[in-house]
């Protein structure tokens, strides 16, 4: 971003001011989450920089709230990751499958009432996430799937198969159809194709979808909220329960942790979108 | 020409213009049979739900099923003078299954609802059938008003009668703090009583202003992400996807940690000298924290609609417009900026629509003022039970979601929401 020579000097100024906005702002969004790492390590309760932590005194820094977290007595957490995870899984698991195999028709030049069918199944990314915690509650209540794994795991399919859609048709548009019919003409049958030619194309873009799906269900907890009984409580319920009560610094161990997490699912998201742009050819 | 295209056959001897329509019916079946077990799913699991809570927001059938014979007795009442004999009768033997079945207190409280008082006449009535007080082969007008001097009000009447269709507007109304009163005309509710509209107002007002601070911190992020060559962008690029994966509970609780009266914000002010150690500004519980979380955490679904748009605007237009003998604010303003329209209606969109649903940041950091619309209807959902108000003011807010959505497709026509 360097200038030329001949900038006139209003703009240097124009210039200057830009990147300190720019600056701010970048702080702004990614400072927060390191607050908490430090905090996390605090060998006393408060959660605030003790005079210890400021002079790095190795004293002042503990690993005592992570033996919390995993140790604690009545301590929630190891239920509530067993659960977030389980129904992580699954309710990925649920979207990518239902999701891809939904994108594959959408993206047929076939596909009758394209517009209206993609409206509705993109419906839960747009509906306010309070509505759709309501909707879903009362048909699991009808269902009597409320304060069920099951139930949750299905309403995180809910959420979570509009991000698959998305990807993977965004995925499919740059799809060269004439490999599916080369191997059609070859002798595969449709499964066949689709598992030994398509699947691996698109493959970045199932599994980005997947990503989000999971983090969607292992960070909701509006819906969670509506139905889940004691024994489904998840990580992001807990924290919920926790930042209402108290901040102990129990969470913000938790927190270091999920940050930790998220920064492995942010390298591979990045990873896969790089191999899918090369894949279609994207160079920029 | 028709006789000609009636003669293409193909190897089967069909003609062609038949088999192609077979053909690309079956296409069309196979396509839609892909995308049926999700349509499916989502018809059955999501979107009838949404439809039942528009069933639920407008019921009264509970009532009417409870007074069958009152509402049909009723039917010839014109509502001016005490009703007849007929119409006590009913009542009676109405109430007396009521008292069998043990609802009698379920038709009070919603009678209660309709008309203060009704609580205390209907449990004196009650008392009066459970010791079988009431004598059938008398006057039953004449004894249900030695009851209560309130039996022998007109008004309780009308407002009994009142309660008789099976559908109401009546939770709609109270979501706008109005109801209906004596005569069917919409009318507010007291100054005093009037919450609902706070909300909706602050619901509103939070979207608007957390989607105006996410538009004016995120276009010059945006921008310079997009003209970094890639080796740097790609660094500061992680900036904005780190705090999109991370859960919103944990970013939630680093803005509590941030704002705190003792917390690293307050010491930076103190340290720079903007206040005064002893005079800690409050900034959580407040607005303040519901902006400054809000933004933060809504700000990577503005940039990233925002980047993806800017990325396709080739350097060469600025160059030209300045070439051409515009100054670089002219050559941004009327070249860059319409060129990336379509990027602010995206961001400003799915902000504006993410932040009107939003409840848990401002319950938590948000205090008193940080109660939203959202909150109240998760807070009737749980606490009160009162499914069919939630439901109403579910109903209006997706009603406003979708007008949104309506304008932006007409102003700028809905792009495909990319995700970074």
């Amino acid at each position: 971003m360097a200038l030329p020579k001949y900038t006139e000097t209003r703009y240097r100024i124009w210039h200057y001011f830009y990147i300190a906005i720019c600056t701010f702002v970048f702080i702004f969004l990614i400072a927060p989450l390191f607050v908490i790492f430090p905090l996390s390590f605090n060998a006393e309760e408060f959660l605030v920089f003790s005079e210890g932590m400021k002079n790095l005194d190795p004293d002042a820094f503990s690993l005592r709230w992570y033996k919390d977290m995993v140790y604690g007595t009545k301590n929630p957490w190891g239920l509530a990751a067993k659960n977030s995870f389980i129904i992580a899984i699954f309710a990925t698991l649920g979207s990518v499958i239902l999701g891809t195999v939904a994108a594959l028709g959408l993206s047929s030049r076939h596909m009758p009432f394209k517009g209206i069918i993609m409206a509705t199944l993109i419906s839960p990314m747009i509906v306010p996430l309070i509505i759709s915690g309501v909707a879903i509650f009362f048909f699991m209540a009808k269902a009597g799937l409320a304060a069920t794994h099951t139930g949750i795991v299905l309403a995180h399919i809910i959420l979570g198969t509009p991000f698959v859609v998305i990807t993977v048709t965004a995925t499919l548009s740059g799809f060269d159809h004439s490999v599916t019919r080369a191997a059609a003409s070859l002798g595969s049958n449709p499964v066949n194709t689709f598992m030994k030619v398509t699947l691996p194309l698109i493959l970045p873009g199932v599994i980005s979808g997947g990503l989000f799906a999971f983090v969607t269900s292992f960070d909701e907890v509006v819906v969670v909220l509506f139905l889940a009984g004691l024994e489904n409580t998840t990580i992001p319920i807990q924290m919920w329960t926790g930042l209402r009560e108290q901040l102990s610094p129990t969470i913000l161990a938790v927190a270091t942790c999920l940050i930790v997490l998220s920064t492995l699912i942010l390298i591979s998201a990045e990873l896969l979108r790089r191999r899918s742009e090369r894949l279609r050819g994207i160079n920029r | 020409m028709s006789n000609e295209t009636k003669q293409i056959l193909t190897t089967d001897g069909i003609p062609l213009e038949i088999s192609l329509k077979k053909a690309e019916r079956k296409n069309k079946i196979k396509a839609f049979l892909l995308v049926a077990p999700l349509l499916l799913f989502l018809i059955i699991t999501y979107i009838f739900p949404i439809g039942e809570m528009f069933t639920r927001s407008i019921d009264d059938k509970m009532i009417t099923n409870m007074l069958p014979k009152t509402f049909k007795s009723m039917e010839t009442w014109d509502g001016k003078e005490l009703p007849s004999e007929e119409v006590f009768a009913s009542f009676l033997s109405d109430f007396k299954i009521l008292v069998d079945k043990k609802e009698h207190g379920k038709l009070a409280q919603r009678l209660n609802k309709e008309k203060n008082g009704f609580n205390t006449i209907t449990k004196k009535l009650f008392r009066q059938v459970k010791r079988n007080k009431i004598d059938e082969t008398q006057s039953i007008k004449e004894q249900i008003m030695k009851v209560h001097k309130r039996w022998r009000n007109v008004e309780y009447w009308q407002a009994i009668k009142r309660t008789a269709p099976p559908y109401t507007s009546a939770k709609y109304l109270k979501a706008m703090d109005m109801y209906l009163n004596e005569d069917n005309k919409i009318t507010q509710v007291s100054e005093d009583r009037r919450i609902h509209r706070i909300l909706w107002l602050r619901t509103v007002e939070v979207a608007f202003f957390v989607t105006v601070f996410c538009f004016l911190m995120g276009y010059p992020i945006a921008h310079l992400l997009a003209t970094l060559p890639m080796k740097y962008s790609n660094l500061l690029m992680i900036c904005v996807l780190l705090p999109f994966w991370t859960s919103l509970l944990v970013r939630t609780a680093s803005w509590m940690i941030l704002l705190q009266q003792q917390g690293v914000v307050n010491d930076f002010f103190v340290i720079i000298g903007l206040v005064s150690d002893d005079n800690r500004p409050e900034m959580m519980y407040n607005k303040v924290g519901t902006y400054v979380a809000m933004t933060q955490i809504l700000l990577p679904f503005m940039v990233l609609p925002l980047y993806s748009v800017m990325k396709t605007i080739s350097p060469s237009l600025m160059r030209a417009g300045k070439s051409l003998g515009g100054t670089p604010f002219v050559a941004f303003w009327k070249v860059y900026f319409p060129l990336t329209i379509p990027g602010i209606g995206a961001g400003c969109l799915l902000v504006f629509i993410l932040a009107i649903g939003y409840y848990i940041t401002p319950a938590l950091v948000g205090g008193a003022s940080g109660t939203l619309i959202s909150n109240q209807i998760a807070y009737h959902m749980k606490t009160t039970l009162d499914w069919s108000f939630a439901s109403a003011m579910g109903l209006m807010l997706l009603g406003g979601v979708l007008v949104i959505y309506w304008l932006y497709n007409k102003l700028v026509g809905v792009d495909n929401i990319k995700l970074g």
